[in-house]
């Protein structure tokens, strides 16, 4: 290689160029990300990722589903494993005996259920697996009521777009609540379950005991755990910080198929 | 203007015999030409572009591969920085149908990537996600126009496709590379045969695999057709695969990179910003 004054200089003035530019980049990129408007412009990319989703395949497709062999040894519990809430926990202390499931909101039979009224309707067991946003993913066997068969029985008003699951688990010090919402083409398909059992037996607290929803073409975090109350909104503007679930609000997407 | 550098193209590859009929020694590096002040010279019919070409510069890059290539590499660095980002999440690697398989994690990194390397810098997995999944549709969609206009303008056929005199010196071409062996003069003018062989294969193979496993890690897409994911293993064996894709990736650029300094950075950079390349004498250094 040959190498010269002038070109050394040119080499050197190019390098710190090169490194000058990059970190000014770097710094512009972090700095964007916390401004208010980098995040709108990024959200174009959720908004063509979701659209794409829903082109590739049906509404109806379905999540792969395995065989005992492939179950995890251990189903993971991820984020709260055992809420810190008195009422929570004297339910707990009962083995939910004491627990309903209300449904409420834009229904034309609000409905009030016992875990055991649950437990003897017709049942799904699948054994999906449960991919996590933050990249790990374990294989269980869930079963429980079909979302669909509840809604039913609930019979949505015309304004009823979004189906809101309202937790116990508190998140922070203010007692913000966990809470998810879906539409209605994961709400009535036909893997969207509320789960009592996960591997044959009860649902532990650790996953989201006495009820747990199984959204199986999403991420984990719209899965919510520990559900007091399913509310069928027309919109969630008004609900939490209006983005449609925790960490919605925490600026994860509200549509989470990838 | 994809026309006129089509033809420009044609034309600066056709006339190598008047340009190699020179002896000039070592070729400085001249002010650079613009576009604007060449293209003139090179209507056709015109024989100013022999005079051009004597000079040891010709127009190698069109203007759409120089767009689309500093595209790709700017989304390919945010990718891959969002990507350690979100690998920090959940810093393991696992093979087979779920992390939690019984079996041993592949790869384990305790504390993750350091945050230098991380886009945003902070633990801030939901950012991350953004510009990941952003700069995904930046790179399909950049690499969706470069393939459908290097069909279109024949770039694939005229400078990507092997020749079969390629094929045959792919053994000399391995020597060369390895004693860092540049070819000059006329030789200089198209790519090497691993040059092109390499970037067939990223184009065609490495960036379809990890768009492909990254398609793998949507529950989604995975029901496009269930269990498709089972091809590679598994969902987290995908998942593996596309953070191995991604540094296969990052060992191509850290070696064109390479190249492109060894063989003369400034006439490489120059011909990626402006399209003008010189050429040096073969006379300077005989290859055989």
């Amino acid at each position: 290689m040959r190498t010269s004054g002038a070109d050394n200089s040119r080499r050197h003035f190019l390098g710190r160029l090169l490194a000058g530019t990059a970190a000014a980049l770097l710094a512009g990129c972090d700095a964007a990300s916390r401004s208010a408007w980098l995040p709108k412009v990024l959200g174009v990319g959720e908004r063509a990722s979701r659209g794409a989703q829903r082109l590739a395949s049906s509404r109806r497709s379905l999540a792969q589903e395995f065989s005992a062999a492939d179950l995890s040894p251990q189903f993971r519990s991820n984020g709260t494993a055992n809420p810190d809430d008195p009422q929570y926990q004297a339910l707990a202390a009962n083995q939910f005996a004491d627990w309903r499931l209300r449904i409420d909101g834009l229904v034309q039979q609000p409905l009030e259920l016992s875990l055991l009224e649950l437990r003897a309707m017709a049942s799904r067991t699948q054994i999906t697996r449960h991919d996590c946003v933050e990249g790990w993913s374990a294989i269980g066997q869930w079963t429980g009521v079909p979302l669909a068969a509840l809604l039913r029985m609930a019979t949505p008003r015309p304004a009823a777009r979004f189906v809101v699951f309202h937790c116990a688990d508190p998140m922070d010090a203010a007692g913000t609540r966990y809470y998810e919402s879906i539409d209605f083409d994961d709400a009535y398909h036909p893997q969207t379950i509320l789960a009592y059992a996960l591997n044959g037996a009860l649902l532990p607290i650790a996953n989201g005991a006495p009820l747990r929803v199984r959204i199986e073409r999403q991420l984990g975090y719209k899965m919510a755990k520990y559900i007091m109350r399913i509310e069928l909104v027309s919109s969630f503007a008004k609900i939490g910080a209006g983005n449609g679930g925790y960490w919605e609000d925490q600026g994860y997407e509200w549509y989470a198929g990838i | 203007m994809r026309a006129a550098s089509a033809i420009l193209y044609r034309q600066s590859r056709s006339t190598p015999a008047i340009y190699c009929q020179k002896s000039l020694a070592r070729i400085t590096i001249r002010p650079m030409a613009t576009e604007a002040s060449v293209k003139p010279a090179h209507a056709p019919g015109s024989g100013a572009h022999e005079l051009r070409a004597s000079q040891g510069s010709y127009y190698r890059h069109a203007l759409p591969v120089r767009v689309l290539h500093w595209i790709n590499f700017a989304a390919l660095c945010i990718l891959l920085m969002s990507g350690l980002q979100i690998f920090n999440a959940h810093p393991v690697l696992n093979w087979g149908r779920s992390s939690y398989t019984g079996s041993a994690a592949f790869f384990e990194l305790a504390n993750g990537f350091p945050s230098w390397l991380t886009l945003p810098g902070g633990r801030w997995l939901a950012m991350g996600r953004r510009w990941h999944l952003f700069f995904a549709w930046v790179l399909v969609g950049n690499g969706l126009i470069y393939v459908i206009y290097s069909i279109a303008s024949r770039h694939l056929a005229h400078d990507l496709a092997p020749t079969r005199s390629d094929w045959r010196s792919i053994g000399r071409s391995v020597v060369d590379h390895l004693r860092l062996r540049h070819p000059r003069g006329a030789a200089a003018r198209r790519y090497n045969v691993l040059q092109k062989l390499t970037y067939l294969f990223v184009i065609f193979g490495l960036l379809p695999f990890v768009i492909l496993m990254g398609w793998a890690l949507s529950p989604r897409l995975d029901s496009v057709v269930p269990g498709w994911v089972d091809i590679v293993g598994g969902r987290q064996s995908a998942r593996t695969l596309h953070f191995i894709a991604a540094w296969a990736l990052v060992a191509f650029v850290l070696v064109h990179v390479f190249e492109v300094l060894i063989s003369g950075v400034f006439n490489n950079l120059r011909s990626m910003v402006t399209g003008r390349y010189s050429v040096e004498s073969e006379h300077a250094d005989e290859r055989r």
